[in-house]
């Protein structure tokens, strides 16, 4: 027959031999404490030998289902194994860092740390209660001033917004979340030096640094929250007469409320471990200062990078607390972030 | 949506174009808080413009450096653009393989909580991943950096010679990669799940293997989120400072090697390591660097946001 | 040139999680003609036969129990590649989906590539044009096969995946309502087609139109639910002309003659 068809040689039969159920899991698992086994031996890091091991299996399973099964169900195979391997690759970072922080951090993680300040401290000793007091007031004051704008300006977008200003504020307020941390550091302190004079360093400095990271992330989550309100309850509310403010005010928020709560959280996580901005704007100093419009501020982050960067004739105690503050971050922002979603989980899920 | 319910109140209600001081008031509010964030936006532009400009001005051999403003920023706009290129070639492959992951290989009811996961790389502060590249990557990354330089060597970029710390732009690139690989896979993640069922079921019935499906559907239906989501963390991993300040041991050379001890700074971490101790121009001179850093990811973004955005429309 | 196929189904029971959708269905499809499943909404005929294709599998927590026979084959045997099993059992949906980002013409070569990679321009410019021919498409799109296939009308997109379901030369081509997305002259040139394709295939159609089943099939499934949670069941199967003018059980007569509740 002189038609092309692909019935020719495709009309193969639809059993087909097929590699044992075991048999990739197997073979992935034989490369890899292969390359444990090798990794103990020689010098060449361990992550490197994993990922060569990943690399070796994706081409060895290829080969053997090639063999038996075929080119397309062995390419199949090769790309489950490659994107399973991305995603564990891809979260073995999160638990080496959790893993770090928490053995390293632990050492310095006790009481002084959290009652004493780096004041006179040389060597052992002291704590970094001065930077917790810091970083909960610069951003408590970042917050009082992000969130209510924030919140304003996402009832704008949903609920009154309309046109050629919508249309800016949405894009731009998209921008802004990619404006760099450190940035927003220098605004800040172009602002400040504008009206005080050179080498200015205040705490609420570091707040209108924290402000212009945080409100378009509090935006964006609020106006998502808004989205999912149902128009129903609005026009329910207007049938009775409600004017539009108190329909926002009474029956809007209420219903996002923990939708807003949860993005309002999530966006102080995002800005509490900050370190570039603050470091420009607050400065350092290793006394107790809760006054963010008096001088200097000490603050967690920024206290961490100053231990660990300029430790003392004896590192060890300086990168002791250095480790510490960085377990305190960690702990703040998992902490606020497992909180959002439990908040989220138990009170928001009925608006969807 | 929105449009619709401002109808429903404003037009609908008996009255017509009367409001009440209330209502006045309140959207008077709103429609400030909206102008305030763009009267923000253009504060940070024109406060370091302000800043900037004694820098801009001043002659060369005023700036640090004697050499003037271009001969300060370059090579340090060169460090930044390096970095974020290692960081963006490492996160891309893998967030489209995450996101694949998550959204057509896992078990179903497993994929929300995966994807949480990946969203706590995000929650990570910057001075944690700093700390942890200088105190456990770079040193895992030495045994490596001297077999690249040994075997390699003959690339440029892995010239040597090896760095003994790990302290180098390879391993900022590594880290810069996985801050911004969760950024990257909330878009990339977003638009796989919402590939049409229909044009999946079409794919498998034409007997298409599940890698098959993936090419023929979700691949081109996510292709603009990844180019979006990418510039993103492009975006991002440009402007990064604490983890670049911490590991990255500097000479200022610019040079393609990514192993050595000796390698080019980077704008934000310029600002950060020297900001402190700097006075008078210097000062100026490092805003101006800013401006820079700001205005080149402030392109990157508005690109990436314009492609997301009409990414979004072809899909209505 | 393509082998139609008779199917064997016996015992079938089909779930989704615990929910029991189809009972005990048993029918025999025979080669070469156009099987239609009517009944009311909700029964199981999409269920059912999805099932003929594997594709009911791919519902999370969907499970099948019974066989069904592809020419002395069982399609659920354990050494069984579903894959496999729908490149030679083709499927058109009840809405159009054709793939948006792929031209008309990849649109039909798409399945032709999974299969055989290496065909050469000419061989696969010839199965395009026999296979939109025969699906009477060909004559409006020849000139524009590089167009994309989201930009023609409903009809034609039908016809498209029609063409796309058997440029890889099924030997059974399943239909789920494809014209209830159609206007009548839509549907006419689809049924049209429809029998025309049986020379060719062995086809099983769903339709809610009695009168398209009346023309197009030659045989007729009549699926019921006895009531609702309960699975539906396949009544009786016979000649369409026996279902239309004579059936055996009430509630087929009832059914076809449009007095059911
Ligand atoms: N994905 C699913 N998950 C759970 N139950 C389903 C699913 N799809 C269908 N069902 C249930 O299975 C039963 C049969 O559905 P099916 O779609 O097969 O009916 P149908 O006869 O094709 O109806 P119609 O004529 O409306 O298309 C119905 O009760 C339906 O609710
Ligand atoms: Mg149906």
């Amino acid at each position: 027959m002189s038609t092309a068809s692909v019935a020719s040689s495709a009309r193969a039969p639809i059993t087909h031999d097929s590699l044992p159920a075991w048999g990739p899991w197997a073979v992935v698992g034989g490369v890899l404490l292969a390359a444990v086994a090798l990794g103990s031996a020689t010098e060449v890091a361990l992550g490197v030998l994993l990922l060569l091991g990943v690399v070796l299996s994706v081409g060895v399973v290829y080969v053997w289902s090639r063999a038996v099964e075929g080119s397309r169900r062995a390419k199949d195979r090769s790309v489950t194994i490659a994107v399973t391997a991305s995603f564990l690759l891809a979260i073995a970072p999160l638990v080496s860092v959790l893993y770090t922080v928490l053995s390293r951090g632990l050492a310095r993680f006790d009481a002084p740390f959290f009652t004493e300040t780096a004041r006179n401290v040389v060597g052992e000793g002291g704590g970094a209660s001065h930077a917790i007091v810091g970083t909960l007031v610069i951003t408590g004051v970042a917050t009082l001033a992000s969130v209510p704008i924030g919140i304003m300006a996402a009832i704008y977008l949903h609920e009154y917004g309309s046109g050629r200003l919508k249309k800016a504020l949405t894009f731009f307020v998209d921008v802004m979340t990619g404006i760099p941390s450190i940035v927003a550091g220098l605004f800040a302190v172009a602002l400040f030096v504008l009206f005080f004079g050179p080498g200015i360093r205040l705490g609420v400095m570091g707040a209108v640094a924290l402000s212009v990271l945080m409100i378009p992330i509090v935006v964006r989550s609020t106006e998502e929250m808004l989205k999912i309100v149902p128009d129903g309850l609005r026009e329910a509310s207007y049938a009775l007469g409600v004017p539009k403010w108190r329909t926002i005010v009474k029956v809007v928020l209420p219903t996002a409320l923990a939708g807003i709560i949860t993005g309002v959280m999530v966006a102080v996580a995002r800005v509490i471990g900050e370190t570039a901005p603050l470091l420009i704007t607050t400065g350092v100093f290793s006394s107790m200062n809760s006054n963010p419009f008096d001088g200097r501020m000490s603050n967690l982050p920024v206290f961490a990078f100053n231990q660990y960067k300029f430790p003392g004739a004896i590192p060890e105690p300086y990168i002791d607390r250095a480790w510490a503050a960085a377990l305190t971050l960690i702990v703040i922002v998992m902490t606020l972030s497992l909180a959002a979603r439990l908040i989220y989980r138990r009170f928001g899920t009925d608006i969807r | 949506m929105a449009s619709s319910s401002s109808d429903a109140a404003g037009a609908g209600r008996p009255g017509g174009s009367f409001r009440r001081p209330g209502d006045r008031v309140f959207s008077g509010l709103a429609t400030g808080a909206g102008v305030t964030i763009l009267a923000l936006l253009a504060g940070v532009a024109i406060f370091l413009m302000i800043e900037a400009w004694p820098a801009i001005t001043a002659p060369a051999e005023d700036i640090p450096g004697g050499e003037g403003l271009w001969h300060l920023i370059a090579p340090l706009a060169f460090g930044t653009v390096l970095g974020s290129l290692i960081a963006i070639l490492l996160a891309v492959p893998m967030a489209i393989g995450v996101s694949l992951y998550i959204t057509h290989f896992a078990p179903r009811r497993l994929s929300q909580t995966l994807g949480y996961i990946i969203d706590l790389l995000a929650a990570v502060p910057s001075i944690v991943y700093g700390l942890w590249g200088i105190a456990v990557l770079g040193p895992a990354a030495v045994g490596m950096h001297r077999w690249l330089a040994g075997n390699l060597g003959f690339i440029p970029f892995f010239e040597g010679p090896a760095s003994a710390t790990g302290r180098t732009m390879l391993v900022v690139g590594v880290v810069l990669g996985v801050m911004i690989l969760p950024i990257i896979t909330a878009v990339t993640r977003e638009v796989f799940s919402q590939t049409p069922r229909a044009q999946i079921e079409a794919a498998l019935a034409l007997g298409a293997t599940r890698w098959e499906m993936i090419r023929m559907t979700v691949l081109p239906f996510g292709k603009s989120a990844v180019i979006g989501g990418s510039m993103l963390g492009l975006g991002r991993a440009l402007g990064e400072t604490m983890a670049v300040t911490i590991i990255l041991s500097v000479s200022g050379a610019v040079t393609l090697n990514l192993i050595s001890s000796g390698n080019p700074s980077t704008i934000a971490a310029n600002i950060a390591l020297n900001f402190p101790e700097s006075s008078g121009l210097a000062v100026n001179a490092l805003i101006a660097s800013g401006l820079a850093l700001f205005a080149i990811t402030l392109v990157v973004n508005m690109a990436a946001r314009a492609v997301i955005y009409r990414s979004e429309q072809a899909l209505r | 040139m393509s082998s139609a196929k008779s199917v064997e189904v016996s015992d079938l029971d089909l779930y989704y999680g615990s929910f029991h959708a189809v009972q005990n269905v048993n029918m025999t499809i025979q080669p070469n003609k156009v099987t239609a499943l009517i009944g009311s909404s909700g029964c199981g005929k999409s269920t059912f036969l999805r099932s003929l294709n594997r594709m009911h599998e791919l519902v999370h927590g969907a499970r099948v129990e019974g066989s069904v026979i592809l020419e002395g084959q069982d399609i659920y045997a354990p050494d069984v590649d579903p894959v496999a099993v729908r490149s030679q059992v083709g499927m058109v949906f009840q809405q159009p989906n054709p793939f948006p980002t792929m031209s008309i013409y990849e649109n039909v070569a798409a399945g032709l590539r999974l299969n055989s990679r290496r065909m050469k321009k000419p061989a696969m410019d010839e199965i395009v044009e026999r296979s939109l021919r025969g699906a009477n498409l060909w004559e409006e799109v020849k000139n524009r096969l590089e167009r994309a296939g989201s930009g023609l009308s409903g009809g034609q997109q039908q016809r498209l995946c029609i063409a796309r379901a058997i440029a890889v030369e099924p030997e059974v081509l399943l239909m789920d309502e494809p014209c209830s997305a159609l206007d009548p002259v839509a549907t006419l040139a689809i049924e049209e087609l429809i029998r025309e394709l049986k020379v060719n295939y062995t086809i099983v159609i769903v339709t809610h139109n009695m009168q398209q089943a009346s023309r197009a099939s030659d045989i007729t499934g009549f699926f019921n639910l006895e009531e609702s949670g309960k699975p539906g069941r396949l009544v009786e199967i016979d000649e369409t002309e026996t279902i239309f003018s004579n059936p055996a059980n009430k509630a087929t007569e009832d059914y076809v003659t449009g007095r059911f509740g």
